[in-house]
C-alpha cells in the first residue's frame, strides 16, 4: 500500500477505553484541549471506530472487553495505527497477573492481526505532551506503510 | 434547438464550475475550522486541512459493514455529490451567471437542496447500524422541520416580485439581480424582508448540519450518527458533498437578498474609467466581492453560531423551526404584502 504525505498530517483517533483506569482516558481528553490543540496537527477526535485512522486505547484488556476490542479493532479501516497509552496498556502495569486481565494490549492485538502497528507510550498517566509524541510516532509508523510500497 | 456549440461551452462551463466549488467550497472549510480554532484561543489546523482529510480518505479502505444493503449503501454518497454539484449550475455565482440558468429556477433549487440530506438519511437507514437509523430519522425530521419556513421565504420573495414587476420570471436569480429587493421596498417592507432574511439565515447551519442544528450527526452521543458505518471513499464524498452545500446555501442567500456588484461603485468613486473598460477588471473585481460575501454569509451563519451554541435537541430544533422560525417568516410576508399594499 502506498499512503502519499497528506496521510500524516490529517489523523482521525477513535478512543477505546479497554479497561483502563480512567487515569489515562484523562490525559488524552486533556491533550484533546485548547491548551494542547492537537487539531493544529490535523489530529482530531471522531465519534466512530469507522472514521478512525488511529486507535487509541488505554487499560489492560480485560475479560468483558475482549470481544469489543476484537470487533472495534476490525471495524476500523486499514491502514490504521494504535496507540498504547500509559503502563497498564503496555505491560499490565498495577493490574499484573489479576485473575480478569487477559494481558497487555499488544500481545492480545497480535492475536487477531499479526501485522498490527503499534505505538508504546509508557506512563501512568503519560502526560498530555507524551501523547501527542506517540501521535508524532504514529507518523513515523505511517511513513514505514508508506516505504514499503 | 440548442447549437451544438453552445451545448459543449455550456457543459464545459458546467464542469469548471463544479470543480472550481469543490475547491472554493473545501477552502471555506478550512477558512471556517482556522476562524473557529482562533475564537477558542487555538492555532488550529492549516487552512488547507480539508484538503489533506479528503486526500487521507481516499487512502482508506471502504468497508461495507455487515446487514447494510450494498447498492444503497455504496450509491447514496454519490447521489448526494451529484446532487450538490447539480445545484452549482443553477446558481450566480457573482458575474458568472450560471451555466444551465435557463433550465431552472429556485424551485428546482428548492428540490435539489432535499436530495444530499435524503441521500444522507437513507445511507444512514441502509447501513444496518441502529446508531445510523437514529441519526437517519433525526435528520428527516429535522428536514420536515426545516423545509417549512425555507419554502415560506422563497414564495413569499417570489409573491413580491409578482406583485411589484408584474411580468418578471418570480422564481429566477436573475429578476433578484436586475432589482434588489432593498430598493423595492419601503420600510415595513424592509423590516419584512430583513426577517426573511434572518429566518434563511437560521434555516442554513441546520441545512448544512451544523452545531447546535447537528443532532443527526452527534459525534458525542450517537458516534457520527447517519455517517457512523461509512469510511474512506463514501466518507469523503459526503465531505465533499457537505463543503459544496455550504459554498451553495450561501451563494442562495447573496444571490436572492445580496446580488449587488462591486463594479459600478468603484467605477463611480474611483473614477477609473480607463480600467474599468476592460470588462475583464470588472469581472474579478465582482468575483471576488462575491467571494468575499459569500465568506461573510457563511463566518455570520455557520462559524459564529457553530462556536456560541452547544448542540440541540431534536425536539427543541423541531420546535424552533415550526414555531418561532416559521411565524418570523410569515410575519416578514405579512410586512412585505402591507409592504405592497401601501406602495400601490
Ligand atoms: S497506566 Fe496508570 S493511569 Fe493509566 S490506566 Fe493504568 S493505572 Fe490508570
Amino acid at each position: 500500500m502506498k499512503l502519499n504525505k497528506n496521510f500524516d498530517r490529517a489523523l482521525w483517533a477513535f478512543h477505546v477505553n479497554t479497561g483502563s483506569c480512567n487515569g489515562c482516558d484523562i490525559e488524552i481528553v486533556a491533550a484533546l484541549t485548547p491548551r494542547y490543540d492537537v487539531e493544529r496537527f490535523g489530529i482530531k477526535l471522531v465519534g466512530s471506530p469507522r472514521h478512525a485512522d488511529v486507535l487509541i486505547m488505554a487499560g489492560p484488556v480485560t475479560r468483558a472487553m475482549a470481544p469489543r476490542i476484537k470487533r472495534i479493532y476490525n471495524q476500523t479501516p486499514d491502514p490504521k495505527v494504535v496507540l498504547v497509552v500509559g503502563n497498564c496498556g503496555n505491560t499490565t502495569g498495577v493490574y499484573y497477573e489479576s485473575y480478569n486481565i487477559l494481558g497487555p494490549i499488544d500481545h492480545f492485538l497480535k492475536q487477531i492481526d499479526p501485522d498490527v502497528k503499534i505505538v508504546h507510550i509508557p506512563g501512568c498517566p503519560p502526560r498530555p505532551e507524551a501523547i501527542i509524541e506517540g501521535a508524532a510516532k504514529a507518523w513515523l509508523v505511517l511513513e514505514e506503510l508508506r516505504g514499503e510500497a | 434547438m440548442m447549437d451544438i456549440n453552445d451545448l459543449y461551452v455550456r457543459m464545459l462551463l458546467g464542469v469548471l464550475a463544479m470543480l472550481a466549488a469543490v475547491v472554493v467550497g473545501l477552502a471555506y472549510k478550512g477558512i471556517d475550522r482556522k476562524i473557529a480554532a482562533h475564537m477558542q484561543s487555538r492555532i488550529g489546523p492549516p487552512l488547507r486541512q480539508p484538503f489533506r482529510d479528503i486526500s487521507k480518505l481516499m487512502q482508506k479502505e471502504t468497508i461495507t459493514p455487515d446487514g447494510a444493503v450494498d447498492w444503497i449503501f455504496h450509491g447514496m454518497p454519490v447521489i448526494g455529490l451529484v446532487a450538490a454539484l447539480l445545484l452549482v449550475l443553477y446558481i450566480p455565482w457573482g458575474p458568472l451567471s450560471p451555466p444551465l440558468k435557463a433550465h431552472g429556477d429556485l424551485i428546482l433549487v428548492l428540490y435539489l437542496l432535499i436530495i444530499p440530506s435524503l441521500a444522507m438519511a437513507l445511507g444512514g437507514f441502509s447501513s444496518g447500524s441502529p446508531v445510523a437509523a437514529i441519526g437517519a430519522q433525526r435528520e428527516m425530521v429535522m428536514m420536515m422541520s426545516y423545509e417549512f419556513p425555507l419554502a415560506i421565504v422563497i414564495l413569499s420573495l417570489a409573491w413580491f416580485y409578482t406583485r411589484v414587476l408584474p411580468g418578471s420570471a418570480p422564481f429566477a436569480f436573475t429578476t433578484m439581480e436586475a432589482a434588489p429587493i432593498w430598493g423595492l421596498v419601503g420600510p415595513i417592507g424592509f423590516i419584512g424582508a430583513v426577517l426573511l432574511l434572518l429566518s434563511l439565515v437560521v434555516v442554513t447551519p441546520s441545512e448544512l448540519s451544523k452545531i447546535p442544528f447537528d443532532a443527526p450527526e452527534a459525534e458525542t452521543e450517537l458516534g457520527g450518527g447517519l455517517m457512523a458505518e461509512y469510511s474512506g471513499r463514501d466518507l469523503a464524498m459526503f465531505y465533499i458533498a457537505d463543503a459544496v452545500k455550504g459554498l451553495v446555501m450561501a451563494a442562495i442567500i447573496v444571490g436572492l437578498f445580496f446580488p449587488h456588484p462591486l463594479s459600478p461603485i468603484v467605477e463611480k468613486y474611483y473614477a477609473l474609467p480607463l480600467i474599468m473598460d476592460q470588462p475583464v477588471v470588472a469581472w474579478i473585481i465582482d468575483g471576488l466581492f462575491f467571494l468575499f460575501k459569500v465568506f461573510l454569509v457563511l463566518f455570520a451563519t455557520v462559524t459564529t453560531v457553530r462556536v456560541a451554541f452547544p448542540r440541540l435537541k431534536i425536539d427543541k430544533i423541531s420546535y424552533i423551526y415550526l414555531v418561532p422560525v416559521s411565524l418570523m417568516a410569515l410575519a416578514g410576508t405579512l410586512l412585505l404584502y402591507l409592504d405592497t399594499l401601501g406602495g400601490v
